[in-house]
């Protein structure tokens, strides 16, 4: 076991867990229709390859990635397409973008994947494969699988990461994923091994989590590989943020603007590795995930195995409705998860958690009071940067300073929100500076084009003036020389 | 006699180093230039000319040199004003009215299409290379490339463009995510 080191700042928070770990991990029942945004995952939305009225299986193919940062869509119950149209997603916060409406006809008739033998494949043949299953990163960024493990191996990565450290107060899907499918987490380690080349695989999960501990540690007994080995973090939110994990484990900093793979790091959630597990043992790409619902606003939170396209409605009615107290709906957990405008939304893939939150799950706020300076916020803050400086430079929407200053790092983990005695909305503000960063970036592009046009138009112009004077010039010189002639 | 010597030295000396100094001042040196670069990456790069210079690198040079003021750029704006004052140590002040307003959203040239002659009098005028046509055909404005400079308006005979809001284009996209409730953990 590797020792803990930990990072800079964080809090210590009331995790909220136990509620939701009692039983275990159920499957859903498999709602009437199915809605599958096309834009689920980080980057370019994906192109369908169906049509409405078409039959389709449970499994089968039904968008393809466009682009180099895309990623497949299969369809996660088997009837006939009704429509592709805009639908509300959760993503974005009940926004319509284009979605794959599938009719479940109840059937569930799978669709036949290959099954594979992942070690007698090449690593390049392996790559490919992984990025057909439709993969993304589970832990709420949703990148693609295959974009992110292409960019590992250009980079030469040496060391896998697994993060298991659910740090957000609520979440419990990967503890429980953890717990009953330890042995898919190892077998999607050795695969994500194979594939990048890696040759270590750390698996971080966080202290205070033994039943997770136990499983995988008999999980990796059992695979015999030498490679992988596990490691506990301190339970300190936001520990299981990609760079915190990082400096927790192995002890360095990812450059700021650079990426893990810079320092040779391939970060994958547990339950990404699982689904590569999934995908590559049984041919069953991603078309369910587990999702926590929990919260004083549902009566029996618990885990549930959904499938991709359920709505949010279907799971709290599973969960046994909502309570008389609840009052917000939130995608993700109680730190930096969003709220949901209504309960009439798909399960993404990036759905990893929904709370139903009562007023004793919420945060009482008051209103806010002018920053005193105190510094609390930067002590908190897990990427170095000082809030109250920051929260100036937004209220004067000064651009150059908040570049100046790393505004672009905040990861908006709420840190310093939390501890803010003023009780000011640092991360709203933050949030709501960063499209002026985008702008102001914008605005130089703009202005280097436009001069680089104007130079363009004055070199020609300087040509074309003086072409025209040599072709005057010749033009004279025989008739001068004629003149002389006829003298 | 030594001390005759000295004295001699000592003016030959002075001579040379203020020849030397005069030549540097007629030279534009790498200081100046540099200068100049960092002036003109401050500018919007519009060449809207509303400074009374001929576009924004002969404002950028006169600033360099003293003989402008940093309040001259309308499409600037105060941030322009206030980037300037920054770099060159002056005190930073309103835009003078006198060059033009700040528009209050970026505006770009419409040209009303079935009034155009296509006489590519506009297309000459023109700073950016942003309208497109031929003569006698049709003149239509690049929306994306046009700086908003107006220069293109006193030169049409039929007086066909106008300025209108500058179009949303696709690049500003709701990013994923936001804009998200703030909320803490009880407890």
């Amino acid at each position: 076991m590797t020792g803990a080191r930990g990072f800079h700042g964080g809090l210590r928070l009331d995790s909220h867990n136990e509620r939701s770990t009692a039983t275990p991990i159920r499957s859903a029942q498999a709602p009437p229709q199915l809605v599958l945004p096309l834009d689920q995952h980080a980057g370019a939305p994906a192109r369908p390859l169906v049509r409405p009225g078409e039959r389709v299986l449970c499994g089968q193919p039904i968008a393809e990635p466009d682009g180099a940062i895309s990623a497949w869509l299969h369809a996660s119950a088997s009837g006939a397409i009704t429509a592709i149209e805009p639908r509300p997603a959760p993503h974005l916060l009940g926004a319509p973008t284009l979605s794959i409406v599938i009719d479940n006809d109840g059937r569930d008739e799978p669709f036949q994947s290959d099954c594979i033998r992942f070690e007698q494949l090449a690593p390049s043949a392996l790559l490919a494969h992984l990025a057909r299953g439709g993969v993304v990163g589970l832990g709420g960024a949703a990148f693609p699988l295959g974009a992110k493990l292409a960019s590992a191996a250009r980079a030469g990565a040496i060391a896998l990461l697994l993060n298991g450290a659910e740090c957000e107060p609520y979440i419990t899907c990967d503890d429980m994923l953890m717990r009953e499918r330890a042995q898919d987490v190892v077998l999607g380690a050795r695969i994500l091994l194979h594939a990048s080349g890696a040759v270590s695989c750390t698996i971080a999960i966080e202290e205070e989590t033994p039943h997770a501990e136990q499983a995988l540690r008999a999980a990796i007994e059992a695979a015999h590989d030498e490679r992988i080995v596990l490691a506990t973090v301190p339970n300190i939110y936001p520990g299981g943020g990609e760079r915190q994990l990082i400096a927790s484990v192995f002890g360095r900093e990812v450059p700021h603007s650079g990426l893990p793979a810079d320092i040779g790091v391939l970060c994958h959630n547990v339950a990404t590795a699982a689904a590569v597990a999934q995908w590559v043992r049984d041919g069953r790409p991603l078309t369910s995930r587990i999702v926590t619902v929990t919260g004083d606003g549902v009566h029996r939170a618990c885990n549930l195995e959904v499938r991709i396209g359920a709505p949010i409605a279907a799971l709290i009615a599973e969960c046994g409705g909502y309570t008389p107290r609840v009052l917000r709906l939130i995608m993700g957990g109680s730190m930096m998860g969003p709220a949901l405008p209504h309960d009439d939304l798909p399960v993404v893939k990036a759905t990893n958690c929904i709370v139903a939150a009562s007023a004793l799950d919420l945060q009482p706020r008051g209103g806010e009071t002018p920053c005193i300076r105190c510094g609390d916020c930067a002590e908190v803050c897990p990427a170095f940067l000082l809030p109250q400086q920051l929260h100036w430079f937004a209220r004067s929407a000064d651009a150059a300073a908040l570049q100046a200053h790393g505004l672009l790092d905040c990861i908006e983990c709420g840190c310093c929100d939390f501890v803010c005695p003023s009780q000011i909305p640092l991360v709203e503000r933050f949030r709501e500076s960063k499209p002026l960063l985008a702008r102001a970036a914008e605005q130089r592009a703009d202005a280097a084009a436009n001069r680089a046009r104007y130079q363009a138009r004055n070199e020609r112009l300087e040509r074309l003036a003086a072409e025209q004077r040599e072709a005057l010039a010749r033009r004279r010189r025989p008739q001068a020389r004629a003149e002389r002639e006829t003298k | 006699m030594s001390l005759l010597l000295a004295l001699l030295l000592m003016t030959g000396v002075t001579a040379v180093g203020g020849a030397a100094s005069a030549a540097a001042a007629r030279r534009p040196t790498q200081r100046a230039a540099d200068l100049i670069d960092r002036i003109d990456d401050l500018l919007p790069q519009t060449q809207c000319r509303r400074c009374t210079f001929d576009g924004c690198r002969a404002y950028a040079t006169a600033l360099a040199r003293g003989e402008a003021d940093v309040n001259q750029c309308p499409p600037g704006g105060e941030r322009t004003v206030a980037a300037l004052a920054a770099l060159l140590g002056r005190p930073a002040r309103p835009v003078d009215p006198r060059f033009g307003v700040t528009p209050a959203q970026p505006l770009v040239a419409w040209i009303d299409e079935p009034a155009c002659i296509g006489c590519t009098k506009c297309i000459q005028a023109c700073p950016v290379d942003a309208i497109v046509g031929a003569p006698r055909y049709m003149h239509t404005v690049i929306a994306a490339e046009c700086t908003g400079c107006e220069l293109c308006i006193p030169s049409c005979p039929v007086d066909c463009i106008v300025l209108r809001p500058a179009p949303v284009d696709g690049r500003v996209q709701p990013s994923r995510g936001a804009p998200r409730v703030s909320m803490g953990a009880a407890g």
